[in-house]
């Protein structure tokens, strides 16, 4: 089997753009949260970005909406980071796999759509009627999951072949998964892997409120939730990390910032304490021994609680930050930022190993494990 | 003796298949219909088509779902599917010793959820998303909070046929059934399980979803005739049509599936892949990543393009398509092209979207357990530009060693499969 390392990462999010950025963050301070926008509901905001410094035409930027956005700039900050932007042959047979939702809707439309319903004699035929009058054509490739994959295909190049796996926060584990074994049995050389996910959308915030997920308070760390209720506040980034073979990297001449030693994911039955058994069976089979944990935990009351007991056992001694604590959750993005930040850190030369967890917050727990290159 | 390909891979053999489309429940039945010529196309009957410009789709209108939506109707029908394909495996129904891997259509909450909403919230002048934010407040429409996100239709199956670790669901549009079985031969040749069950699935087929194609004039709106509208290959096709369904596959390492005694059904023998940068809906005009792909899965099969009996098209019945599939094709295979039979399943069950290379692939493999070749139905305006032998109108019998099946999807997505009776 061959050694996996990461060469490239590209992160935006609240913190701001890029790894440095994102490291600086990581030592302290506040994070960046908007109250006001979607009130009750505290969102983590993406920092302003100039689109045309790595989606240079305006006629791409206005294919996307902002998840698409935000996944396909993160795409092009961690090709600069690999070295891969100008290698076009490189790009031609570098392998993507996105995890991803779906896209946002036109809320304005939806808005009125409803109201006109209530009042319509045919409901069907007044849906119908609106809905072929007043959605966008190119509405569509915006909301399609894979279409991120399409736009950094486009945009950025890479067209090695592109999967697009969905499922919430272990698409996130699953895609990093999926992209090592690929590497590491020798079937490829090299990837870029990474979701994106726009918090500032009603409708996911309704998709987590119907589901009681939300936290409707100022900002709390997520370890400090639960005692409240818990409660996870949403946050809206991207994260992109380009993998390869150990022998790739030399033979182009990149310096990996870490190796991925091993990813481990599951599927527990929901009920208490499976997320701390979990945890362990995940750590056990990473034979996991962290200097340092970036937890990917959402302050949802219970199984957070369960992750920080897990981590005093796995990982005694070790620092702990929670990524929700510097960026929000970014839900499909949360694990590849999460190794982003792992990365990182090693590349400093701070800790020697590091694990990134990622405890879904509703299902779907995963672990990765990172030690020095 | 060890059954390893050229490349000293475990061999990838099928031994469990389910469909169920909009000509019927199971293979045989669906096999029956698609070798008659049957169409599965008819008019909607399920919601109200007036101020449409398509009004037909092959909805699958015998299963029942409550809520009625596309994530409840899409994980019944990739249950129907898998319980047909895992019962014909003889695996254990509840404990099966592999992954899922699960194409399912992108769901999100529907209009009739969404009016609930606005109804509970009260609010009786303008409705915004703030209204149903509040009326979500309640707690009243938790269940709705697992129906549309995207991982749950996967964790349903999974639980039902107890499938190990953590299933993955996927898209890569229009050929994502075939990336299922893709991940699926991947994971047994690298020797991580022995077994893996892979399904594509699609019960889409409502108002937004049918509006969202027909704005981007991608369906046939020839409604009149519902059943002659899916017209591949031909000159007067004018866009796809819409159709629903699920189809399952039990992939298991050749050698622990002989070694239990199991029937293999065929092989997948190789996968290819390539992404096209080109555009977001329609592909590179020279056909390269089509071509790409192609190659690429006879090379991993270990098979020249002579090898190939019979392809099992993409062909979904828009001018675009057919066109680039049949240049990419004649691309690959020269002149043999003109007489190397490909036909389009689309014609009679429509596209099956997410479910279609999954679909495409029990057919392909029925193909070659019949030796029989399902035709391209409504083959009456050949088209000079695509002069390639579309199987018209009859099936035909014919001995099937090799199968090449396409799918392409929107995003750049060309993923191609070769099936055969037993390895070269």
């Amino acid at each position: 089997m061959r050694d996996v390392v990461i060469t490239g990462v590209g992160l935006v999010s609240s913190a701001g753009e890029g790894l440095e950025a994102h490291l600086t963050a990581l030592a302290g301070g506040a994070p960046n949260t908007d109250t006001a926008s979607f009130e009750p509901f505290p969102v983590h905001p993406a920092v302003p970005l100039e689109w045309d410094r790595q989606i240079p035409k305006k006629s791409d930027q206005r294919q996307m909406e902002p998840w698409q956005k935000l996944g396909c700039y993160a795409a092009g900050l961690a090709l600069d980071s690999a070295g891969a932007k100008e290698d076009a042959a490189l790009k031609g047979r570098m392998q993507l796999i996105v995890s991803a939702g779906g896209g946002e809707r036109d809320y304005a439309v939806d808005g009125q759509i409803l109201t006109g319903l209530r009042q319509a004699d045919n409901p069907g035929v007044f849906l119908n009627e609106r809905l072929m009058g007043d959605l966008r054509p190119t509405l569509f490739l915006a909301q399609l999951s894979n279409l991120l994959a399409g736009n950094i295909s486009i945009v950025h190049g890479v067209t090695g072949a592109s999967r697009t796996f969905m499922g919430e926060e272990s698409s996130g584990v699953d895609a990093i998964r999926i992209a090592r074994e690929r590497i590491a049995s020798g079937q490829d050389d090299i990837f870029l892997v990474g979701g994106s996910y726009n918090a500032e959308r009603p409708d996911v915030l309704l998709i987590y409120e119907m589901g009681g997920f939300l936290w409707k308070k100022p900002y709390a760390p997520v370890w400090e939730r639960s005692a409240d209720g818990g409660g996870m506040i949403l946050g809206s980034g991207g994260c992109f990390l380009v993998l390869e073979s150990r022998e790739h990297a030399a033979s182009r001449g990149a310096k990996p910032l870490a190796a991925i030693a091993g990813v481990a994911s599951d599927r527990s039955r929901r009920r208490p304490g499976s997320v701390e058994g979990a945890l362990h069976g995940l750590s056990r089979q990473l034979g996991a021994k962290p200097d340092v944990v970036l937890s990917g935990a959402t302050g949802i009351k219970g199984i957070t609680d369960e992750e920080r007991a897990a981590l005093k056992d796995i990982a005694p001694g070790a620092g702990v930050h929670a990524t929700g604590d510097l960026v929000g959750h970014t839900m499909e993005a949360q694990a590849p930022i999460g190794v982003a930040l792992a990365a990182g850190l090693i590349a400093r030369g701070g800790p020697s190993e590091a694990l990134v967890t990622s405890i879904g917050h509703w299902r779907g727990e995963g672990a990765i494990r990172l030690t020095k290159a | 003796m060890a059954l390893r390909d050229k490349q000293g891979r475990p061999l990838v053999a099928v031994t469990g298949m389910g469909v169920v489309t909009s000509l019927g429940q199971g293979k045989g039945d669906t096999w029956a219909a698609l070798t008659a010529g049957q169409s599965g196309i008819r008019r909607i009957e399920r919601f109200p088509t007036e101020g449409l410009r398509t009004t037909i789709a092959g909805t699958i209108d015998s299963v029942d779902v409550e809520p009625f939506c596309a994530p409840m109707l899409s994980e019944r029908l990739a249950m129907l599917a898998a319980e047909e394909a895992v019962g014909q495996s003889g695996l254990a129904s509840s404990d099966f010793p592999g992954a899922l891997f699960i194409a399912v259509p992108p769901v999100e909450m529907e209009w009739p959820q969404r009016e609930a909403l606005a109804k509970a919230s009260g609010q009786e002048g303008d409705v915004t998303y703030k209204d149903l934010l509040k009326a979500a407040a309640s707690g009243e429409f938790k269940p709705w909070h697992d129906l549309f996100i995207f991982g749950t239709v996967a964790d349903r199956v999974a639980d039902r046929f107890g499938t190990r670790g953590s299933p993955i669901s996927l898209s890569t549009a229009c050929s994502s059934g075939a990336t299922a079985i893709q991940l699926g031969v991947e994971a047994i040749r690298r020797g991580e399980m022995e077994a893996a069950l892979c399904i594509g699935t699609d019960g889409s087929v409502n108002p937004e979803s049918l509006i969202r194609f027909s704005l981007l004039s991608a369906l046939s709106t020839q409604n009149d005739n519902p059943e002659g509208a899916s017209k591949p290959f031909s000159k007067n096709r004018d866009g796809f049509v819409m159709g629903e369904g699920g189809a399952a596959l039990v992939l298991e390492d050749a050698e622990k599936a002989k070694a239990r005694g199991a029937k293999i059904l065929g092989y997948v023998l190789g996968c290819g892949e390539k992404g096209d940068g080109f555009h977001r809906t329609r592909s590179s005009p020279d056909g390269m990543p089509a071509i790409t792909a192609i190659r690429q899965a006879l090379e991993d099969a270990g098979l020249a393009p002579d090898d190939i009996d019979y392809v099992n098209a993409h062909g979904t019945s828009t001018p675009e398509n057919d066109k680039m599939e049949a240049m990419s094709c004649t691309a690959v295979f020269g002149e043999r092209m003109a007489s190397v039979p490909i036909s389009s399943n689309k014609s009679m069950i429509g596209h099956t979207l997410t479910a279609a290379g999954a679909v495409e692939a029990v057919m392909s493999l029925m193909t070659i357990g019949t030796g029989r070749i399902a035709p391209t139905i409504n083959y009456q305006v050949p088209d000079p530009a695509i002069p390639l032998d579309v199987v018209p109108n009859v099936a035909r019998d014919a001995q099937v060693n090799y199968v090449l099946s396409n799918s392409f999807g929107f995003g750049g997505q060309n993923t191609c499969l070769v099936f055969g009776a037993e390895p070269k």
